[in-house]
């Protein structure tokens, strides 16, 4: 007897609509089990986790703060995995994006520059992360290297370059010498959209993103490209589709995005450049995209799940003294549970009986 | 009748409720950030335990709370708020690079009070409190001197940031003081706690002919690495001869305990007000462990020195205090450094042989 992942002949397009609920059910339920393991009520404990955020101003915007990185970059990685190009190195391109805004941050401190300078550090941002992510885009169009490995490699080398600056020759003469840039001019640094809150314009931008990748996507022809060519590689081609190009394309798109919210990051919430200014949003976003199956309104809703899942997170530290480490069980689950229900879509187990096996395996 | 019963029960029940909130506002509440998590053993594990402590202390006139593993950067202001949302009262945030988020966090809730450790921006709701490790790390420099047959010393740098620097740099002092040609390897591993990176470090100062190892980091994996090989170490924060019994010299502890009982009291009695500490072993801000692992005239020898930096009579910076260059630091304490100096320090002292990360 053997267990078997078997294709289904057909997937049932209601199951596909419900899949996410019975993952978020099955969440819910796996985590009231640990819950009462731990001692601590699990209604309270799911309050804490997803409702209370919801129920004030405050939680809501820092939801949004957290969820516009990723949003913006799971948004630009959808577009290379939907054209079946693996960029896996966002985390470098918004590094690098950050490293490019700051550059004129720094260059322009304390001087009479105007507001030009905010802009061009949002252009300078999005440019360089374009420009990182085709450097493993060429390698693979002309050299057939691998673009997981060399974009995931690039981050590393994003990393150093950004940790050598601050280290270096950007650090803030008056910081101590710890590894941080002055802080930026208000020229050079994203508003707030609230006063008194840490909701900034970025949030808004990456709603344009979203907005423009659905219009891109569901109504115009290179959407369609990009759909066919991961697809069916063989009839985009006799259709005429330029695969190369189009993996130059998606992964610049990628990359600028990523380059934009690592700009947007490090001159709103964080207001420097520093180390450590990404907890992982790179890598995260990569969840995102898969959690909003790659499609633009699902990421959104995805990164605004996956954001309170951080803050109810710290909620839930705060006011059950629920562990950090349960948040990340949390997490693992809710992630284990939809790719789980999303697989069992297109598959089923099935057991195949020994003797039929051995009949295969002889024929 | 009917009405005044129901509005006696309304009266009633009204006075209960605000009685209750009553009872549970007069409770302050405490909260703490911390940067590893609770169990690294080094850092995080030692405010854990003053947070221990002030709960034996003071039980149910306060109730505290923490938030582990925050990370330097953008989400460290979030989680600080969300301290001061749920009601916290008094909080410490236990990591230098929580300082630029505890000041915006404090402009925004004035009445609200910040405990921010190891740095230097303060506000009138905002203290920093730190201790004199610099002392510490002068006594392990001459018992490494002493106890290094080959006159190598390993160490593990964090960040090269002052208190990391003045560490080297009094520990340097110490060794000289008995070897004046001790040498020091430095591995700046550019992290507080990352277990595996400490060790990788430990083992490639071992391979480069070091035999004592000192930490400026926060978890016991060097300490282990040193056990293993059959070397000396020096523990960093806690007590760490439960994973070095043959290894471990000594070891800086902090013990935060009686200052955060300290700052309770004040709040709780309402004199918290904006300080500045920075407690050296006369104030019991720290203490070294045991002295371990060595023979007894080296024991004798430390004691001697820790007791004579207690008692104020040596300043491991005592003037002169010759640069790398070899070249006299200007002398702004009298017949010591100054504490501003040791506080901004950007330099290596002669005999380190090694570039300032950045210069």
């Amino acid at each position: 007897m053997q267990l078997v992942l078997e294709k289904r002949a057909e997937r049932s397009q209601t199951i596909a609509l419900i899949s996410p609920l019975i993952a978020i059910g099955l969440t819910i339920v796996t985590m009231s089990l640990l819950f009462v393991i731990l001692g601590k009520n699990p209604l309270a404990a799911l309050d804490a986790y997803s409702i209370a955020p919801l129920t004030d101003s405050y939680s809501l915007q820092e939801i949004a703060v957290k969820a516009t990185p990723l949003v913006m970059i799971a948004i630009g990685l959808s577009l290379c995995y939907l054209a079946n190009a693996w960029n896996i190195g966002a985390e470098g391109q918004f590094l690098i994006g950050a490293v490019a805004g700051s550059w004129i941050a720094v260059k322009t401190q304390g001087t009479e520059a105007g507001h030009w300078v905010l802009p061009a550090m949002l252009l300078a941002g999005a440019a360089a992360g374009a420009l990182y992510a085709l450097i493993p885009a060429l390698c693979r169009v002309k050299f057939g290297a691998s673009e997981i490995l060399t974009s995931l490699m690039l981050v590393y080398v994003a990393d150093l370059l950004l940790d050598y600056l601050v280290r270096g020759p950007w650090r803030d003469p008056a910081g101590f010498n710890f590894p941080t840039t002055a802080e930026f001019d208000p020229v050079a640094t994203v508003p707030v959209l609230i006063e008194g809150g840490r909701l900034h314009l970025g949030a808004i931008i990456a709603l344009l993103v979203v907005a423009g990748a659905f219009i891109v996507l569901g109504r115009t022809i290179k959407g369609f490209e990009i759909r066919v060519v991961g697809a069916a590689p063989r009839a985009a081609r006799f259709g005429g589709f330029n695969a190369d190009q189009l993996i130059l394309l998606t992964f610049a798109v990628s990359g600028a995005l990523a380059g934009l919210a690592g700009i947007i990051e490090v001159a709103g919430p964080v207001g420097h450049l520093q180390p450590g200014i990404s907890p992982g949003y790179g890598f995260t976003a990569i969840i995102v995209a898969f959690l909003g199956r790659l499609n633009p309104v699902g990421i959104l809703i995805a990164g605004l799940f996956l954001a309170l899942t951080f803050i109810g997170g710290e909620q839930a530290q705060i006011t059950m003294k629920i562990p950090l480490d349960v948040t990340k069980v949390f997490q693992g689950i809710l992630l284990f549970y939809v790719l789980a229900c999303d697989s069992l879509i297109l598959y089923r187990f099935r057991l195949i009986s020994a003797s039929r096996q051995v009949h295969r395996g002889a024929g | 009748m009917a009405n005044r019963l129901l509005a006696a029960a309304a009266a009633l029940i009204l006075s209960v409720a605000v009685g209750g909130t009553a009872l549970a506002a007069d409770k302050l509440k405490v909260g703490f950030i911390y940067l590893g998590p609770i169990g690294d053993l080094g850092w995080t594990y030692q405010h854990e335990l003053a947070r221990q402590a002030l709960v034996k202390e003071f039980g149910d006139k306060i109730e505290t709370t923490y938030l582990e593993n925050v990370p330097e950067g953008p989400d460290a202001e979030r989680a600080i708020e969300q301290l001061v949302r749920a009601g916290n009262k008094l909080i410490f945030t236990t990591s230098f690079g929580y300082m630029d988020p505890t000041l915006k966090v404090a402009k925004k809730y004035p009445n609200v009070h910040f405990e921010h450790a190891t740095g230097y921006k303060r506000d009138k709701n905002m203290s920093t409190y730190s201790a004199r490790w610099y002392q510490g790390r002068y006594i392990q420099g001459q018992i490494a001197a002493k106890m290094s047959k080959a006159g190598v010393l390993g160490y593990i740098g964090s960040f090269p940031i002052p208190e990391v620097i003045s560490g080297i740099n009094a520990t340097m002092l110490g060794a000289q003081s008995i070897n004046p040609n001790i040498k020091v390897k430095i591995i700046w591993v550019n992290t507080w706690f990352d277990p595996g990176k400490e060790a990788d470090a430990a083992k490639a100062l071992l391979d480069q002919g070091a035999d004592i190892i000192m930490q400026h980091t926060d978890s016991p994996a060097a300490m282990q690495v040193a056990e293993e090989r059959g070397k000396l170490a020096f523990g960093q924060d806690s007590e760490m001869i439960k994973f070095g019994p043959k290894a471990q010299l000594t070891s800086i502890l902090d013990t935060w305990a009686p200052y955060y009982i300290a700052r309770v009291k004040a709040e709780l009695d309402g004199t918290w007000k904006e300080e500045n500490t920075w407690g050296g072993l006369d104030s019991k801000m720290f203490e070294m462990a045991p002295y371990t692992n060595m023979p007894d005239d080296v024991k004798k020898l430390a004691e001697d020195t820790q007791a004579a930096i207690t008692a104020g009579k040596l300043h491991p910076f005592k003037c002169p205090v010759l640069g790398q260059d070899g070249k006299e630091v200007e002398c702004k304490g009298g017949d010591h450094l100054d504490d501003s100096q040791i506080l901004s320090m950007n330099f290596y002292v002669k005999g380190v042989d090694d570039k300032l990360p950045g210069k």
